[in-house]
């Protein structure tokens, strides 16, 4: 599904991912923690195609193709999501309404039909049950004056309309209660299929608590240092980051780490 | 990205998309302005001697004026003795029906997308469409004559109803109001006049399009519209002009008077032809539009949407004399390419009571200037009024701007005026956002945009806030990347 082969990009002439390799087969879901500054959301707006960061060396596949020489929008239509760690507000525009005019931009490009009023509003009030969004936040302009939690149950709401083959969530879970959590680890384990896979980006161990992944990937320091199981994220949890950001130490036992 | 970017090129590089011209047999009046030309003008409407006089009174007292230069817009200077005062479609006579209208002049319309039949049979909308300065044809008269309302151009109500002319013309927006109103006072070739009478609710929407088409001419057009007590009305205006590499000069004349309970909505997406990518050609579009809410309760509202013209100067105000009465503005500008918007309101408060609302959606991009400007006066009598004020600016790309004049005079210590202002860019947040869920930049401006105006948009009729939105889409092609 997803190949990133040593990936280095910078921002504002400074370089943040020193050579990132990472690769998410198909039906996979694979966690990627990290301390602040890791460069985690630099991974998520260069999988995404954000404007400013620049990609310097090193190769992106999607299903095979470059995905660096696609615009934003064409990797949204190839099945790329990004669920934004600050989603963003869009006065005077009504959620149903931008949904509706993604949705249907996404399937124009592939060549598909248009969907009708009737059938989108099923199926965006069979959505929005899942991630137990109330239906007047529907008629609110995207984003617009949302809580936090709100937020992010939009982001998980766009992401079962759009039905993603990638989908990579950056810090998804950040600052969400217990319930929260819950919803959105159900979101994504709904879209759950061999053909989608989903990079899960957190600094904390909570949403995986309710969520296994795959694999767990620990970037530190623009690098994946470290992969492993889903019990490497508790070992993370118990130890901490600690050291890991040292570009020298290619992988090592976190309990090493700790006791430097 | 630069496939896309190759695209938008291609987009900002569209054409005008009303930008034809018809060739109609023309019957002009001589280049210049003198006397004479208005004795013509008025000999050729068959005009009372009143209104010739009233019209020498404008023209003399023009002759004392010159062209105000405070605005906040550059343009070379004005030679008034170049323009053609007055051009008509000949074969014009009275018409009884719409199937007497020129076969030319209907296609035209088709055109445009307003054809009249077609408005006549399906949407309701009673149409009046001006050409250059005449008057052609005016739909559903019959059906609005049973309601008691007159809509007919202004030169019929001349004819028919000179009494009603003479009693309010000039009474909202006298001639020795500005430069312009004198010279449309002195020129005025045609336009709209509608009475509503006592009590009555205009029982459909009326429309007016207007559409310069003869080369060289100006539009001078009036329009004059009366509520009786407990009259309502809402009236509809739209505007397009064919492409030519020399400027146009429009500069109308819109009354209004509502007396007591009556209501009046006049709304106006205006269309004139911009200009080239240059800044060649294009429409000065200097308009001096008022409304006077006369009595007690009534209500006057203006809802603009401004995406044309090369020029845009205008004020569309309200007097609220009645006491409780109440004005309403609202204005969607855009500033595209090397278009200049100078335009706001004026809200004077002289009874007790009044209330007023202005909303001001200004939008600014390529090498767009827009500038509002508003004046919100309460009187020494206009105990308790209150005005809200809100002015909204929107950047997109960094060669253009946004200019706020808010002027605020109150006189009576009970009085409120609260003003809001803020300006913004279309943010590259925003944009990346819409794009990563699929929509592409094109449609994500566009979306951005029609949201930040989504207030002004739902003062619109239904079938006008397409259009409005329609024409925005295709003013901002191009405005990204």
């Amino acid at each position: 599904m997803l190949v990133v082969d040593d990936l280095h990009a910078s921002i504002g002439g400074t370089e943040v991912l020193h050579g990132l390799t990472l690769e998410v087969p198909d039906g996979e879901v694979h966690a990627v923690m990290g301390p602040n500054g890791s460069g985690k959301s630099t991974l998520a707006y260069v999988l995404a195609g954000r404007d400013p960061y620049q990609v310097t060396a090193g190769r992106v596949l999607y299903d095979g193709a470059d995905l660096l020489a696609m615009t934003p929008e064409e990797r949204a239509a190839a099945g790329v999501f990004l669920g934004f760690q600050h989603p963003v507000e869009i006065p005077g525009v009504p959620t149903m309404y931008f949904l509706r005019t993604a949705l249907n931009a996404q399937r124009r490009s592939r060549g598909e039909e248009e969907l009708g009023p009737v059938e989108f509003l099923a199926l965006v009030d069979a959505k929005r049950r899942l991630v137990d969004m109330d239906r007047t936040l529907l008629d609110r302009a995207v984003n617009d004056g949302f809580s936090g939690g709100e937020r992010k149950r939009n982001e998980i709401l766009q992401m079962l309309m759009l039905e993603p083959r990638l989908a990579v969530l950056d810090e998804t879970d950040s600052g969400l209660d217990i319930d929260a959590l819950r919803v959105i680890a159900a979101g994504v384990s709904s879209l759950r299929a061999p053909n989608r896979s989903a990079v899960l980006i957190t600094h904390h161990q909570r949403l995986l608590e309710h969520l296994i992944p795959d694999r767990v990937h620990v970037l530190a320091g623009g690098r994946i240092v470290r992969s492993g199981g889903a019990d490497l994220a508790a070992e993370l949890e118990a130890h901490g980051y600690a050291g890991l950001d040292d570009p020298g130490v290619e992988a090592f036992p976190v309990s090493t780490a700790t006791a430097r | 990205m630069s496939a896309a970017r190759a695209e938008l090129a291609e987009l900002a590089g569209r054409e005008y998309a009303y930008g034809f011209s018809t060739d109609l047999d023309t019957d002009f009046a001589p280049r210049g302005l003198s006397e004479e030309v208005i004795r013509l003008i008025s000999a050729k409407k068959g005009e009372p001697d009143w209104l010739l006089d009233w019209r020498l009174g404008a023209y003399r007292h023009w002759r004392t004026l010159a062209e105000p230069t405070w605005q906040n817009v550059t343009y070379p200077p004005i030679d008034y003795d170049d323009i053609i005062y007055y051009a008509a479609p000949k074969k014009k006579a009275a018409l009884s029906s719409m199937d007497e209208v020129d076969p030319e002049l209907r296609a035209m319309f088709d055109k445009l997308g307003i054809s009249l039949a077609e408005q006549e049979r399906l949407s309701g909308v009673a149409v009046d469409a001006v050409v250059d300065s005449v008057s052609v044809a005016t739909t559903f008269q019959a059906r609005l004559a049973e309601a008691g309302v007159i809509f007919c151009s202004f030169s019929a109500a001349v004819r028919d109803h000179p009494e009603l002319v003479r009693a309010y013309l000039g009474s909202v927006v006298p001639y020795r109001d500005n430069f312009f109103a004198a010279l449309n006072s002195a020129v005025f070739t045609d336009g709209s006049f509608c009475y509503v009478p006592k009590g009555v609710r205009c029982p459909m929407e009326l429309s007016t399009y207007f559409r310069i088409n003869a080369a060289g001419t100006g539009q001078f057009e009036r329009t004059l519209i009366v509520a009786e007590r407990g009259a309502s009305v809402s009236y509809l205006e739209g505007c397009t002009a064919p492409m030519r590499d020399e400027h146009q000069l429009h500069a109308a004349v819109v009354e209004l008077v509502a007396m007591e309970d009556a209501t009046i909505k006049y709304s106006t997406v205006q269309n004139w032809y911009p200009g080239d990518a240059e800044g060649r050609g294009g429409v000065y579009n200097f308009v001096t539009k008022r409304g006077r809410a006369a009595g007690a309760r009534s209500k006057i509202s203006w809802t603009q949407v401004e995406t044309g013209s090369a020029i845009t100067w205008k004020y569309p105000g309200v007097v609220l004399q009645g006491d409780g009465s109440v004005g309403e503005f609202y204005s969607v500008a855009v500033s595209a390419g090397h278009q200049q918007a100078d335009t706001g309101t004026k809200m004077i408060h002289i009874g007790k009571d009044t209330r007023s609302t202005i909303v001001s959606k200004a939008i600014s991009t390529g090498h767009g200037q827009n500038t509002y400007r508003g004046l919100v006066k309460m009187l020494r009598s206009a105990t308790g009024a209150r005005n809200h004020t809100r002015c909204d600016s929107l950047l997109i790309g960094g060669d253009c701007g946004a200019h706020t004049f808010p002027y605020i005079e109150v006189k009576h210590p009970s009085a409120q005026v609260e003003h809001e202002a803020t300006t913004s860019k279309v943010s590259d947040d925003q944009l990346f956002y819409a794009r990563q869920r699929g929509i592409g930049e094109e449609e994500a401006t566009s979306m951005i945009v029609n949201g930040f105006c989504r207030e002004v948009f739902r003062e619109l009729p239904m079938e006008f806030a397409v259009e409005a939105q329609r024409l925005l889409s295709v003013s901002l092609e191009g405005a990204v990347g």
